[in-house]
């Protein structure tokens, strides 16, 4: 008998036995009843909307592609991929209001306020100006924004570090990111000065983007897609020519260049994916093989609670950052439940979201605050804001920790 | 009691039901009998393909004019019911493209509207098609759901006064000397023999009306051929897709609600075998190797189930051999050809004609009666119908989109009637067929729901990729709320709904599919402990 070619079907949903663990661990449906949950708006939506295109639901916009279904689905369904697909195939093809293009253009914004970072801090820290920006951009006035660093990490870069970077026998190239050219430079900094502790010099790219997490989830496919093919280039030119690796200090922007690009934006980039990482996970490895080792300061004990950001979770490498933490002496470390913060890059700044973003991040508040812990670690800058927000703790980035602590 | 009618229509598929209505329309006192439920003969079991009539136009004219004139009809009056996908009719490098014009020529004198396309536009149009065509002309197919249209047909004869009893299966003709007068049947339901009258019975029990006509001492030569049919898990193609060519095995692909169909084969089986439906490994060969010529993304695309229907084929009264068959619509009337008053079978056909012969049955009957109505079933349209689809939208608030889509898909007009003042009216009973909790309630108030089976009949629950795992259970407990239902009856009937999405299973049971079913097994016998009742029920 001639059974079909392939038994397991190319239609990536079609894999889907429809035993619900996605919607389970869906932190969007567990709190926010409009929205019918990740098996419904994915492979079960997926084949009505094959059906008729019309069939599409806008309550697909509530999803945040934390991508948790993905890591709970025993099937390998691609669950999220669907979502974001369906979104960007059927769902409104011009983005019209005016916040989702300026809360998806980081890098637009970012230059725009960086010249001015103490006024603009200053003026969105105020009630009149939240307010309006609540009622004119529908931008939630409860939001805190993150503050604009005076001066972006690539002038400073340029003006004071290039120089003696390349003047180093090894090298690595670095994927910034919008959060550290715009809003904390001493994510940059930090991580400068961990890799030169390790012997290596830190390059940037011919020519960085924003990795487009933003313009995505708003939206903006085309221009998504024309910075990754930007970002691409530069990567490409980094690995094939320079035969340099790529590390990333935002595991968001380091998920959507490794995945999302190839998932959501139908742009190859295998030939490079494996040389483009984290870099707590690089670090780690580098320890791991003996090839560096650090000196650390004697330092006051200090608890840090790591929290695993949703894309660390799809990725499966928070375990780099709780083992490089645990390396720092005069550091405890205790590892937060997995589990969403609720705001999702720019999900939570809106004003429909602002609810569903607080219920969502709740549990893990309240087991920050039960923690006793006096910092909380973390690899995403948007996770970073939530939690700084939401609780009594300041947060850091894992490097930040480890590069205050060398000696 | 009152047990007199002016017609007792035996069989409940399409003919059956369309009869009834048109009966009830021209003021007929009808009572239609079935056996099992409504559509689950050969009704059921078929394609759903609204012909355009461009299949027969080459080899039988007749019918090919007959088509495409109840198809413009059907999109009128069962508009509900039908998609207007159009067909293409593809040639490909094997078949030579000889056949194209002859075709062409053929449906062009049958009235169907043809339109050679270029293969490029062909593929613009269907990108599922094989992209080696060399050949493509797009007709009027379509795709027409024969449940809804057997209910719709059911709904409108009962509000026009009609009967209609379904488990009530028909065990004897009473016959006064040369006259049927009335039947001995037997309510499975109550349990008990029923005697019904009526001045005219009709056999409308498509392939099973061999065994009818056969209690008069009629013979109808029946010749029961076999149809085998794949379901794949989602659509595949847009437009229905044909080839073109002499009618063959697996040559229609068939866009169908969710999902799609592959069919059919055509062999021939014993008489005894018609209520044994075995799909064999080589039919799913076939359906397979065939079909991946008209799409080949069927190679890889998940299938939910196969399935087979028997046509009711009728060889010509004046070859005894029995090998000259008409695929064309059969009235007999058994007071002319056998002298035997008060009884005519109405067969063959397709369930394209259904309307045309149930006009046809119903004209006899009046001649009989001596009724003086013209029939308006061409012009009236059956209920759901009424509006259009844009319309029934704009009357429905509350629902999710796609489950408001769903319903109007499936109920028309009449999915207003489903409640969904709240949330718990629509939560999903079955989640990949957007079925609600409000839509189950209304389909067990208005729509003859006996069981878990005949539910899915009306609102596609279990029809959907897992084959009843999640709403089997969900369901059972709404009909149990509706009338008070012992345990052992509640399992039975879950029991029965699940090894019926079985049967269908089996044949393709690999890949997905078996996962799926193993797990479905898995939820039912080894956390609902319903493997008890399997061993009971099996028992004969």
């Amino acid at each position: 008998m001639n059974i079909q070619q392939n038994t397991v079907s190319e239609n990536n949903f079609e894999q889907c036995i429809k035993c619900t663990i996605c919607t389970v661990y869906c932190p969007v449906a567990a709190v926010n009843p409009d929205y019918p949950g990740p098996k419904q708006a994915g492979p079960d939506g997926e084949r009505l909307r094959l059906k008729r295109p019309d069939f599409f639901d806008s309550a697909l916009k509530y999803c945040m592609n934390c991508k948790r279904c993905e890591v709970a689905c025993p099937s390998n369904v691609r669950i999220g991929d669907i979502i974001q697909s369906a979104r960007i195939k059927y769902g409104p093809k011009r983005n019209t209001s005016l916040r989702n293009y300026v809360l998806a253009n980081t890098d637009l914004v970012g230059s725009l306020a960086t010249p001015f970072a103490p006024i603009v801090n200053t003026a969105v820290a105020l009630k009149p100006v939240r307010f309006m920006m609540d009622k004119v951009m529908a931008i939630d006035h409860r939001r805190i924004f993150p503050k604009y660093a005076h001066g972006t990490f690539t002038s400073w870069y340029k003006k004071h570090a290039a120089e003696a970077q390349a003047a180093f026998p090894k090298q690595v190239s670095y994927f910034h990111g919008c959060y550290v050219n715009y809003n904390n430079p001493q994510l940059g900094k930090d991580l400068i000065r961990i890799m030169n502790a390790a012997g290596y010099g830190v390059r940037l790219l011919d020519k960085e983007k924003c990795c487009g997490v933003a313009l995505i989830s708003n939206g903006l496919y085309n221009q998504a897609k024309r910075q990754a093919e930007t970002n691409l280039a530069s990567i490409r030119t980094a690995v094939n020519e320079n035969d340099l690796d790529v590390i990333a200090t935002s595991s968001t922007c380091t998920f959507t260049i490794r995945d999302e690009y190839p998932h959501l934006l139908s742009l190859k980039n295998d030939d490079v994916r494996d040389r483009v990482e984290l870099a707590t996970r690089y670090l780690y490895r580098l320890i791991q093989s003996g090839k560096v080792s650090f000196k650390f300061k004697e330092a006051e004990p200090i608890r840090v609670a790591y929290h695993t950001p949703c894309h660390m979770e799809k990725m499966g490498w928070s375990y780099y950052s709780i083992e490089l933490l645990r390396m720092i002496p005069g550091v405890e470390v205790i590892v937060l439940d997995s589990q969403c913060c609720g705001i999702a890059g720019t999900y939570g700044f809106k004003k429909e979201n602002y609810r569903t973003s607080q219920d969502v991040g709740e549990p893990l508040f309240r087991q920050i605050e039960a923690s006793g812990a006096d910092l909380v670690a973390t690899d995403c800058e948007t996770c970073k804001w939530q939690i700084e927000m939401s609780t009594t703790k300041p947060c850091e980035n894992p490097l930040t920790i480890f590069a205050s602590r060398l000696a | 009691m009152n047990n007199t009618y002016d017609v007792i229509i035996i069989g409940g598929g399409a003919t059956g039901a369309g009869i009834a209505r048109d009966c009830s329309l021209r003021g007929i006192k009808a009572l239609l009998l079935e056996r099992s439920d409504i559509a689950t003969g050969a009704t059921g079991r078929n394609h759903g393909l609204l012909h355009s009539g461009a299949r027969y136009a080459v080899t039988d004219h007749e019918s090919a004019e007959e088509c495409i004139r109840e198809n413009m009809i059907l999109r009128k009056i069962a508009a509900h019911c039908v998609e207007e996908t159009d067909g293409l009719f593809i040639t490909l490098p094997e078949d030579g493209l000889d056949y194209q014009a002859i075709f062409v020529e053929s449906c062009n004198k049958a009235g169907i509207r043809t339109e050679i396309l270029d293969p490029d536009e062909a593929k613009r149009l269907e990108p599922s098609v094989n992209p080696d065509l060399i050949g493509a002309v797009r007709v009027p197919d379509g795709a027409v759901d024969p449940f809804r249209l057997t209910s719709s047909n059911i709904l409108d004869a009962k509000a026009h006064g009609a009967e209609v009893r379904t488990y009530t299966e028909v065990m004897e003709l009473i016959r006064e000397q040369n006259r049927i007068i009335g039947v001995q049947a037997y309510d499975h339901r109550a349990k008990e023999e029923r005697k019904f009258y009526a001045r005219v019975v009709v056999n409308a029990g498509g392939i099973w009306g061999h065994g009818i006509a056969a209690k008069a001492g009629i013979t109808v030569n029946m010749l029961p051929a076999k149809g085998a049919l794949l379901i794949f898990g989602h659509r595949v193609n847009k437009m229905v897709l044909n080839r073109c060519r002499k009618p063959a095995d697996a040559d229609i692909l068939v866009p169908g609600d969710t999902i799609s169909l592959i069919g059919t084969t055509s062999s021939k089986i014993p008489y005894d075998q018609i209520d044994n439906m075995i799909i064999t490994p080589e039919e799913v060969d076939i359906l397979l190797r065939e079909g991946e010529k008209l799409s080949p993304q069927l190679a890889y695309t998940r299938i939910l189930r196969a399935y087979a229907g028997v046509r009711p084929l009728v060889a010509s009264d004046d070859d005894p051999s029995g090998r000259t068959v008409s695929r064309g619509i059969v009235l007999l009337d058994h007071a002319q050809r056998d002298g035997m008053e008060g009884f005519i079978t109405i067969t063959g056909g397709k369930l394209m004609t259904y309307r045309l012969m149930a006009e046809w049955a119903t004209d006899l009957i009046c001649k009989k009666l001596g009724v003086n109505e013209v029939c308006r079933t061409a012009e009236i349209p059956l209920p759901g119908s009424v509006e259009s689809e844009k319309e029934v939208e704009r009357k429905m608030h509350g629902k999710p989109i796609a489950q408001k889509r769903s319903s109007i898909a499936r109920h028309g007009a009449l999915a207003t009637e489903i409640d969904s003042r709240d949330s718990i009216k629509n939560s999903l009973v079955c989640e990949c067929e957007e079925v609600s909790i409000g839509e189950v309630e209304y389909a067990m108030k208005n729509l003859s729901v006996n069981n878990l089976v005949d539910l899915r009949r009306r609102t596609r629950i279990g029809m959907g990729t897992c084959q009843g795992e999640l709403c089997a259970c969900r369901a059972a407990g709404l009909m149990g709320k509706r009338s008070p239902v012992c345990a052992k009856k509640a399992k039975e009937d879950i029991v029965s709904f699940l090894n019926e999405r079985w049967k269908g299973m089996a044949p393709i049971a690999w890949g997905d599919t078996l996962r799926e079913s193993e797990y479905t097994t898995w939820v039912y016998e080894s956390v609902c402990g319903l493997s008890d009742e399997t061993e009971k029920t099996s028992m004969p």
